[in-house]
């Protein structure tokens, strides 16, 4: 969870600009002369990591449900993943910003709650980045596959939750190493 | 306070998420172990995430300005909708998952009732959190077994929080006229359909845990009415609301 200082109040992790300071200062995408397909907006959208997993993109989660044009505004549909999850305003956040690097200028951000998101929707690029990351993905079996590190099939819960809401504390019985397991949902 | 039910409604479903999520975070930092700090921190978040999503919607329906960080800290005591057994203190680790499993039992039978609400905002949020609870009473309902069924220890802790808070499940049940409303709307379901199933569960769950539901089923009242909070609620508040009593409308 980003804790922010009284210094920088704004300050995180990552480093991204800080919206505003972004409009006034950074170099912006000149005005587009029509709207960018939605392809196009897929592909950028495609680039944005999760900012509290940043192997993976907010693509590869599936928690993007919708872009499509509304007249001359781009409407981006999201889903949260869980509901109290602190990284949904970061997302909200990211996304405006860098579709606002890339020349948008009216956007609305629509939050979709129904359906609720599941991790079926995650992409299997997705998977296989996770896996690759040391975090073992869901699977509708309840439990990981094996362990991220050593492929071992040999692995106990230590609990049902973990670091962030969306994951669970797993443990290897063979090279005795924790590991953290996307929940399926 | 407005009157209009489906706005008491919204609080009383949002107040519960708040209240029991705070009195759950208050493990933060102080839990037996690691583990389990982590997990009960996880289900104060998912409950808190709830609290936004139905007092946010609360506030949409009193149309009158106030928004979920405003229906939840500057509110007094007498204007809380929660029943009573969210607002109980933590007492031990097994006093706390008792009550979340008695509460848990219960959020669950109501959230997977209100999907079929009438009401498609209502029922979204339902679809949401039910998701988020069916994984809290999963994990609360195995801790009930674990420490009911454990050492001599244990099992004595176990029952006596379960005499202690027995007391405080019938009032989920009893309808009033807010319920009355809300069902006649299609909107939420009569609070006493839940009873049998509810029953059924916390029977199982309890007699695998080794434990004995007391027999008098006698039901403190006036949380969801507001009408007679326990003592403990505003003593809660003093705490969750301090910052917005020391310094109304502060923000980051």
């Amino acid at each position: 969870m980003v804790k922010p200082s009284p210094h920088s109040p704004h300050s995180r992790p990552a480093p991204a600009p800080v919206p505003g300071v972004v409009r006034d200062t950074a170099p912006r995408g000149a005005a587009l002369a029509e709207n960018p397909t939605l392809e196009t907006v897929w592909a950028w959208l495609s680039a944005i990591p999760d900012p509290e997993i940043p192997a993976i993109s907010l693509t590869d989660l599936g928690i993007i449900r919708d872009v499509a044009w509304d007249g001359d505004t781009l409407v981006v549909t999201i889903t949260p993943t869980y509901s109290g999850c602190p990284a949904t305003s970061i997302i909200n956040l990211d996304i405006e910003m860098a579709l606002r690097d890339h020349g948008i200028e009216n956007l609305d951000l629509k939050r979709q709650l129904s359906p609720p998101w599941t991790t079926d929707w995650m992409s299997d690029t997705g998977r296989a980045k996770l896996e690759s990351y040391g975090i073992a993905p869901p699977r509708p079996a309840g439990g990981p596959q094996h362990c991220p590190h050593c492929k071992s099939t040999a692995v106990e819960r230590i609990s049902q939750f973990g670091s962030t809401p969306c994951k669970a504390q797993w443990r290897c019985q063979d090279c005795r190493e924790p590991f953290d397991y996307f929940k399926c949902i | 306070m407005s009157t209009d039910p489906k706005f008491e409604f919204l609080c009383r479903m949002g107040d519960n998420a708040l209240v029991l999520g705070h009195r759950v975070s208050e493990w933060c930092g102080t839990a037996p172990v690691l583990e389990e700090d982590i997990a009960l921190a996880n289900m104060a978040l998912d409950l808190i995430g709830q609290t936004q999503l139905w007092l946010g919607m609360a506030g949409e329906v009193e149309g009158a300005g106030r928004d979920a960080d405003k229906l939840a800290f500057h509110r007094d005591v007498w204007d809380f909708r929660n029943v009573l057994l969210v607002e109980q203190p933590n007492g031990d680790f097994g006093q706390t998952m008792m009550r979340q499993f008695l509460f848990d039992a219960w959020h669950l039978a109501q959230l997977t009732a209100l999907i079929d609400s009438s009401d498609k905002e209502i029922a979204a949020i339902a679809e949401k959190s039910a998701k988020e609870v069916t994984y809290h009473l999963e994990r609360s309902s195995d801790t009930v077994i674990g420490l009911g069924d454990g050492t001599e220890e244990s099992h004595r802790r176990m029952q006596a929080a379960l005499d202690l808070l027995w007391p405080y499940v019938g009032e989920m049940f009893l309808g009033d006229d807010v319920d009355a409303a809300m069902k006649d709307a299609g909107i939420a379901p009569d609070p006493a359909i839940l009873r049998a199933g509810y029953d059924q569960l916390v029977g199982d769950t309890l007699a695998a845990a080794t434990l004995t539901k007391p027999e008098d089923d006698f039901a403190h009242r006036g949380g969801k009415s507001g009408a007679r909070h326990s003592e403990h609620l505003g003593h809660m508040l003093t705490q969750m609301q301090w910052l917005q009593r020391a310094y109304p409308d502060a923000t980051w």
